[in-house]
């Protein structure tokens, strides 16, 4: 039996679209999200310190936790989403505290019952793995972990052991929706990781239009947008459904024709 | 340094992982790690070398000052005395951190962690402040050794702070004003990490206290040690024992955990911190992680926050902007459900009572942080005997805070 992650990355690279979680219309966000052509969906589970992020997605959490949205409504969205698209993978990603403050097996079973099938959890590296991976495991849901550029290839096989579905590699040390990395240096960068694991790997982190989703495509298996779609529910607040899906449209096909 | 603690001390911790029991750990972003590890690395090798620890104690001397003087503070202690029960009424003593260069604790650290980020090379160092005590310590270091420095301080804190931010900046450093969040301390925090992680190559993050990823609790502690290991010594020389009970007031925790912890293989010794309860623990603006808050994971480690039942993180409240943090150091957790160090919670009404009676009976103006732990005294002494010992941990001098005293007692300056 293949998983939706394997699916999803059998056919040449992939596009990972993120939003952040009770920020628009989150229902209608994800459907314009697959209906324009991602292939995985991140959803951001909003906090109130979301110290790795910049401030598209700080203000996206803000806006999120400001409108009153809980962790059970993430779990909501989830599971309906689960309903609405049973091929595409979803990942939740956010912080240490809100998915551990209930217990770890809480999480990862709301997780596996809704339908979840990854968890990206920025705070928690190899090292503090206890908090939350065990027993993620143990339920069936992928630890997607991340590797950045100071991830040597000493700590590599910690970051690699545990975790599945695909690794994340964060093209810059920095924040989310900054700057872009240099394409000479993500390619070096995906070159080591792909030797170095037998799972996907994916790019982000600063990337926000086709044409460099399209370049980091043609070495990866997958390529991740966050920030430049937290954008457009930004600005289009309710109805940021039509935009998210021309920008994921465009995005698409830059990724799936990179090759 | 001091010799290895026995097998079942208290003193041994955090373990190899940097966890104090379930406390502290290193919930940092992967970028970070490398680095985190680095330090620990470097921070063990500085501990070893002969050098570093002599140049330290040259500059606590010298330049901050030190040793600060253990004074016995006569009228307060007649005072409690007079208001205690017959035959209770302990001698107390003030442990005078006030007196440091800078006017606080918080220098000690400071000059700790500018000789670790030298001896790796850094050649930026950035830092968070709230009220700006934390960050006038940082930038007049980096004046001292010539290294540009980065202020992250929440807007709020800026616009009520003004003197602190006019001193940092005659020190050179530049201040950056945080708009996120509730724009105090924790959002300051957040935006240091920010810049950290986007620049690792050459920058060091001197943390303020005694919190975040280990090795920081670690390292922030050994550098505060001063404080309780000179106090120890003080005492045995000035009364030819230990004290009875070491007193201070717990914000992030710092001056706290360099008073207690060269105590805590004592059990002779009693240690009470003191959490801000603001307007009130059960009017939800407080700042008291321990006694209002539950077990978390934030700002690289885990410890007693306050949160709302999603792990969301909620604000703080404390007159004292010094202790307006929802977190505490990690090693106090473990100290309060282990039983060693026992901690009250006092409200910014008996902080500025406490302020107001030790600016009267003995002349000394503390920080309204230091406020708080003589706040404690009523209640502490009033069951003590007279022949027993009382430390309290001035941690910091108060003019910084006569602005906020003033508003708060309804003064026009």
């Amino acid at each position: 039996m293949s998983t939706r992650f394997e699916m999803a990355f059998s056919k040449g690279p992939a596009l990972v679209c993120f939003i952040t979680g009770g920020d628009g219309d989150t229902a209608a966000n994800l459907d314009a999200l697959v209906e324009g052509g991602a292939d995985v969906i991140e959803l951001g589970m909003p906090f109130t310190d979301p110290m790795a992020d910049g401030p598209a997605i700080q203000e996206a959490n803000l806006r999120s936790l400001g409108k009153g949205t809980r962790t059970a409504d993430i779990f909501r969205y989830a599971a309906e989403f689960r309903q609405r698209h049973p091929q595409v993978p979803l990942v939740l990603m956010g912080y240490a505290n809100p998915m551990t403050i209930r217990g770890p097996e809480w999480f990862a079973a709301e997780c596996a019952k809704a339908g979840v099938d990854g968890v990206i959890c920025v705070d928690i590296p190899p090292e503090e793995d206890a908090a939350l991976g065990p027993a993620l495991r143990d339920a069936g849901v992928s630890l997607i972990r991340l590797a950045t550029p100071t991830t040597d290839a000493a700590r590599l096989p910690a970051v690699l052991e545990g975790s599945s579905g695909f690794l994340y590699y964060v093209s810059v040390a920095g924040i989310t929706g900054m700057q872009q990395a240099a394409q000479g240096s993500i390619e070096e960068a995906v070159a080591k990781l792909k030797a170095a694991s037998d799972i996907p790997v994916t790019v982000g982190f600063g990337v926000r239009t086709p044409e460099q989703a399209s370049s980091i495509a043609k070495v990866a298996d997958g390529v991740v947008v966050g920030s430049a779609l937290v954008d457009l529910v930004k600005e289009h607040g309710d109805k940021a459904a039509g935009p998210l899906k021309e920008l994921t449209s465009a995005l698409a096909e830059a990724v799936h024709s990179a090759r | 340094m001091t010799a290895q603690p026995p097998v079942n001390s208290l003193r041994s911790l955090p373990d190899s992982t940097g966890h104090f029991g379930t406390f502290g750990g290193r919930y940092v972003a992967e970028t970070l790690m490398p680095l985190i590890l680095d330090l620990e690395k470097e921070y063990r090798k500085a501990k070893e070398d002969p050098s570093f620890q002599e140049e330290f104690d040259d500059l606590l001397k010298n330049f901050v000052g030190r040793p600060s003087p253990l004074y016995y503070a006569p009228r307060m202690t007649e005072h409690f005395r007079g208001a205690a029960p017959e035959g209770k009424g302990p001698k107390i003593y003030f442990k005078r951190e006030d007196l440091n260069h800078t006017g606080a604790h918080k220098i000690n650290n400071c000059i700790g962690q500018i000789l670790l980020a030298i001896r790796m090379g850094k050649t930026r160092i950035i830092a968070e402040t709230g009220a700006g005590q934390h960050g006038v310590a940082t930038a007049t270091v980096c004046a001292r050794f010539g290294i540009p420095c980065v202020i992250y301080m929440g807007s709020t804190d800026v616009a009520r702070q003004q003197p602190n931010v006019f001193r940092m900046k005659l020190l050179g450093a530049e201040v950056v004003p945080v708009e996120s969040g509730a724009k105090t301390l924790k959002d300051a925090m957040n935006e240091a990490l920010r810049d950290w992680v986007a620049n690792v190559h050459d920058t060091f993050y001197i943390i303020g206290t005694a919190a975040g990823p280990h090795p920081y609790p670690e390292l922030v502690r050994d550098f505060q040690s001063v404080i309780g290991t000179e106090t120890r010594a003080q005492m045995l020389e000035t009364e030819g024992r230990l004290p009875d009970m070491v007193l201070a007031c717990v914000g992030g925790g710092s001056n706290a955990i360099g008073m207690f912890h060269p105590f805590l293989d004592d059990p002779e010794v009693a240690m009470v911190g003191v959490e801000a309860a603001g307007h009130g623990i059960e009017t939800g603006q407080h700042a008291a992680s321990l006694t209002g808050g539950k077990p978390g994971i934030l700002h690289g480690n885990k410890t007693y926050l306050l949160q709302d039942e999603d792990g969301q993180i909620t604000e703080a409240h404390s007159i004292s902007a010094g202790l307006d943090y929802p977190g505490l150091g990690p090693e106090h957790s473990w100290l309060h459900e282990n039983g060693r160090v026992r901690y009250v919670p006092i409200t910014d009404d008996q902080a500025l009572e406490a302020f107001q009676q030790c600016c009267a009976l003995e002349g000394i103006i503390p920080a309204l942080e230091s406020a708080h732990a003589l706040a404690a005294l009523p209640q502490l002494t009033a069951e003590m005997d007279e022949d027993k010992i009382l430390v309290v941990n001035v941690s910091g001098r108060g003019d910084k805070d006569i602005f906020t005293v003033a508003e708060a007692l309804g003064v026009e300056l």
